[in-house]
C-alpha cells in the first residue's frame, strides 16, 4: 500500500510541470547563481571580486608613489588614483574630498589617503608621525581590512628591512583593526581607519538590510497579489467582469493601482516597525522613503501582473515567482551585498528593477544622499513599471474576445 | 419586438468548427431553451452574444441593432454557470460591484441592490460574506448580479445546476417574475424536464447548427415521434419480443408505438392475450423532450 502511494506521488510529479520546475529547475538556477557570485572568477582575497580602492596621494613623494605602486601590483586590489577625465577633461589626481565622496556615494567601499609626511613616518615610531587614513563603508567589512593589511606590507617592503617574511593578507588585515588607530610598535605604518557611513546610529546595519528585505518582500507580495487574476479566471469572475464591457486595460490599471497601494502600505508597516523596534531612522528620511517606496511598489506591482498574465495556473505562478524573485534578489543585492560580486555581475544585476530599488533605498537610508541623487533610480523604476504594464497588457490579450 | 436575432453565426477554433451557420431568434418576454450535447456550440454561442467571441461570419443583433464584438451591451444581462462572485465581499457589496460595472451609480445603484436582496430572499444576509452562503444562496445572488441593471435580455447558463429542488423552484419563480416585466430569457440547461416545463420554445443545437426548434409538440413532429409510446408490464418474462413490440426490462416488459390510442390499443392487448401473456400494468405516454433530444442528437457520448 505504501509502495502504491509512493508510486502515485511520483506519477503526479511526472505530470506536473510546475512542480518539476520547482523541484529541479529552481535548485539548478540557484546553484548556478551562487556559483557565479562566489566562484573563482573573482580572483580576489574574498574569492569573489577585487577590492576597489580610491587613493588620494597628498604626500606626492617617491615613497608614497612606491606605496601606491605596490598596492597596484597586488592582484586582490584595483587601485584608482585619478578622475576619469570627464570632469575635468584631463584626468586629475584624487583629492581627499573626492575619495571621501566616492565612499559616501558608493562608488568605492574603501579609500586611502596618504597625507603629507607619510614618507618619513614609515618605521619612525614617533608619537606624532603622520598617519595613513583608511576611509570605508562599514557595509563592506572586508575591504578596509584588506587595504590596511596590504598597505602595511607595502610599507615594510618599501623600507627594504624585511624581505619576503611579511604578514600575508589575512594577518596584515587583522592587524589594521577596526575604527580608530591601528597602533603597534611592530607595524611600520600608522593607520587610522574611519567609517564614513552609519556612524550616527545605534544599529547602523539595520538601515542597510531593511532595504534588501523590503525589496524582496514586495516582489513576492506583488506576485501573490497578481495571482488574483488567475483566481478570478478560474472562478468565472473575470469572464463576467469582461462581459460588462469593462476593458482589459482598465482592469489591469485597477489591479496595478491596488497592488501598488498595497505594497506602499506593506513597506510602510515594515519600516515603521523597524523604526519603533530597531531604531531605523525613518522620520529623518521620510521624503526619500516615500519616493522610493511608491516607485518600488509601482514597479513590483507591474512585475507581479506580468507573472500573473504569463501563468495559466496558481501553481505555475508560484513556480515562476519563486524562480524569478529569488534569482533577481540573489543577483540584485537583497540577499548579500552586490560589492561581493564580480564587477560584470554587478553590472548585469542592473537588468532587474530590484537592484535599482535597492540602490535607491541605500542612497536614502545608508548613504544619506540628497533627494536629487534618486533621479536615476526613480527614472529606471518608472521605466520598468511602464515596460511591465505594456508587457502585461499584451499577455492579457488571451483573456479578451477570441 | 425581436429581442435577439442571430443570423448564420460561424466560428471555428483552429480546425474545430464550433458554430456552423447557426441562426435563431428570441422575442421580447419569451423564454427560449437552448439545448444540446456537450461540445454542440452552446457556450460559443452564448459568448458570442455576450461579445466575448469574435464571429468568423454572421451577425448578432439585440433589439434590432447589429453589435460588434466588444461593443457594450447595456440591454444584456449574463448569468454564468459558475457562481462568479467575490467570496470575501458581502452580498450587497457583490451586487453593488457588478451594478457599477453595468453602469448603475448612486441612489439608483443602492435601490437596485436593495431590490435584488429582497428578490433573492437574501435581505437578512446582506452583510454576510458570500463564502458563508449555501449553494442555493450563491445561485440566487449570481442570478441577481446579472439582472441588477434591468437588462431586456438575459442569458442564463445552467442557472439551477447543483442546487436543491427548493432553490430550483425559487429560481424559476424569480425568472417568472422577470418575464412578467417583459424580459426575454435565453436558458441553456441539461435539465431537459426543466426546459420542457418552463420554456415556451426550445432550440436544439448540435455540431454548430440549430437542428430543431419550436414548441415541444413541434419538436416531437420534427423528430418523427408523433405517436404514443405504450409500455406493458408482463406477468412473466419473455425471451423474444412479438412482432411490433420491443423488449424492455430484461423481457419483463414490452413497448410499442401507436398513433391512435383508442383504435390500436385494444388490438395490441388482444394479440398478447392470444400469445398467452398476461398484462399486469400499462402506461401510455407521448414523447418527452428527453426522447426527442436523444432521437435528434443520438446516444453517442460527447466529450
Amino acid at each position: 500500500m505504501i509502495g502504491m502511494l509512493i508510486a502515485n506521488s511520483w506519477k503526479q510529479l511526472r505530470r506536473d510541470r510546475g512542480a518539476q520546475v520547482l523541484a529541479f529547475v529552481v535548485p539548478i538556477a540557484f546553484f548556478s547563481i551562487f556559483a557565479v557570485i562566489f566562484g573563482p572568477k573573482g580572483n580576489s582575497v574574498t574569492g569573489t571580486s577585487r577590492v576597489v580602492v580610491a587613493v588620494a596621494d597628498e604626500s606626492v613623494t617617491e615613497r608614497s608613489r612606491a606605496l601606491i605602486a605596490a598596492l597596484q601590483a597586488d592582484s586582490s586590489l584595483r587601485v584608482l588614483t585619478h578622475t576619469r577625465g570627464q570632469k575635468p577633461r584631463v584626468p586629475a589626481p584624487f583629492t581627499r574630498a573626492i575619495v571621501e565622496d566616492m565612499v559616501k556615494t558608493g562608488d568605492v567601499s574603501v579609500a586611502l589617503v596618504l597625507p603629507a609626511g607619510i614618507d618619513t613616518s614609515i618605521m619612525s615610531f614617533t608619537a606624532d608621525r603622520a598617519r595613513a587614513l583608511v576611509l570605508y563603508d562599514p557595509s563592506d567589512p572586508v575591504a578596509s581590512r584588506v587595504v590596511g593589511g596590504l598597505l602595511q606590507r607595502a610599507a615594510l617592503r618599501s623600507t627594504g628591512l624585511l624581505g619576503r617574511s611579511v604578514p600575508d593578507t589575512a594577518e596584515a588585515g587583522a592587524a589594521s583593526g577596526d575604527d580608530g588607530e591601528a597602533e603597534s610598535l611592530l607595524l611600520p605604518l600608522r593607520i587610522e581607519s574611519r567609517a564614513l557611513l552609519g556612524t550616527k546610529r545605534d544599529n547602523p546595519m539595520v538601515a542597510f538590510y531593511a532595504a534588501g528585505v523590503a525589496v524582496m518582500f514586495i516582489m513576492f507580495s506583488a506576485a501573490s497579489a497578481g495571482g488574483v487574476l488567475i483566481e478570478e479566471t478560474e472562478s468565472g469572475t473575470l469572464e463576467r467582469v469582461l462581459t460588462t464591457g469593462l476593458g482589459m486595460g482598465k482592469l489591469l490599471v485597477a489591479k496595478w493601482l491596488y497592488i501598488t497601494s498595497l505594497g506602499v502600505l506593506q513597506i510602510t508597516v515594515m519600516f515603521t516597525w523597524g523604526m519603533l523596534v530597531f531604531h531605523l531612522p525613518l522620520l529623518e528620511h521620510l521624503a526619500g522613503f516615500a519616493i522610493m517606496t511608491v516607485c518600488t511598489a509601482s514597479a513590483a506591482a507591474a512585475f507581479g501582473l506580468v507573472l500573473a498574465t504569463l501563468s495559466r495556473t496558481r501553481q505555475q505562478l508560484s513556480g515562476l515567482a519563486n524562480l524569478l524573485v529569488l534569482s533577481l534578489n540573489a543577483i540584485g543585492g537583497s540577499m548579500f551585498p552586490r560589492f561581493l560580486m564580480s564587477e560584470s555581475l554587478q553590472k548585469f544585476s542592473l537588468v532587474g528593477f530590484n537592484a535599482w530599488a535597492l540602490d535607491g533605498y541605500l542612497k536614502v537610508f545608508w548613504r544619506e544622499q540628497p533627494l536629487a541623487s534618486l533621479v536615476p533610480q526613480v527614472a529606471m523604476l518608472l521605466g520598468f513599471s511602464a515596460l511591465f504594464l505594456v508587457l502585461a497588457r499584451q499577455l492579457a490579450r488571451r483573456w479578451e474576445a477570441v | 419586438m425581436v429581442a435577439l436575432q442571430i443570423r448564420e453565426a460561424r466560428k471555428s477554433f483552429g480546425s474545430t468548427c464550433a458554430l456552423a451557420g447557426l441562426s435563431l431568434a428570441l422575442d421580447g418576454g419569451e423564454m427560449l431553451g437552448l439545448l444540446g450535447p456537450n461540445g454542440a456550440g452552446k457556450t460559443t454561442l452564448i459568448r458570442a452574444i455576450a461579445g466575448r467571441v469574435r464571429l468568423d461570419g454572421g451577425s448578432v443583433a439585440l433589439f434590432g441593432q447589429v453589435l460588434a464584438t466588444g461593443q457594450r451591451r447595456p440591454a444584456l444581462g449574463v448569468v454564468p454557470q459558475e457562481n462568479a462572485l467575490y467570496p470575501l465581499l458581502t452580498a450587497r457589496e457583490n451586487l453593488e460591484a457588478f451594478g457599477r460595472m453595468n453602469g448603475l451609480t448612486g441612489k439608483r445603484l443602492r435601490e437596485r441592490a436593495s431590490w435584488a436582496l429582497e428578490w433573492t430572499g437574501l435581505a437578512e444576509r446582506a452583510k454576510s460574506p458570500v463564502r458563508e452562503f449555501s449553494g442555493g444562496m450563491k445561485r440566487r445572488l449570481n442570478l441577481a448580479c446579472g439582472v441588477l441593471h434591468e437588462p431586456k435580455l438575459v442569458l442564463l447558463d445552467e442557472p439551477t445546476v447543483a442546487v436543491d429542488p427548493q432553490s430550483r423552484e425559487l429560481i424559476y419563480d424569480m425568472l417568472g417574475a422577470l418575464r412578467a416585466t417583459g424580459t426575454a430569457l435565453l436558458l441553456t440547461t441539461h435539465y431537459l424536464e426543466e426546459a420542457e416545463a418552463r420554456c415556451e420554445r426550445i432550440v436544439i443545437v448540435d455540431h454548430g447548427h440549430a437542428i430543431a426548434s419550436g414548441t415541444l409538440s413541434e419538436l416531437v413532429r420534427q423528430a418523427g415521434l408523433s405517436g404514443r409510446r405504450v409500455r406493458l408490464s408482463l406477468d412473466r418474462a419473455v425471451s423474444r419480443a412479438p412482432e411490433g413490440f420491443t423488449l424492455e426490462n430484461a423481457g419483463a416488459a414490452l413497448s410499442a408505438t401507436i398513433s391512435d390510442v383508442a383504435g390500436e390499443l385494444p388490438g395490441l392487448l388482444a394479440r398478447l392475450t392470444a400469445l398467452g401473456l398476461g398484462v399486469r400494468d400499462l402506461e401510455v405516454r407521448s414523447a418527452s423532450l428527453q426522447t426527442v433530444f436523444l432521437a435528434l442528437t443520438g446516444k453517442e457520448l460527447r466529450e
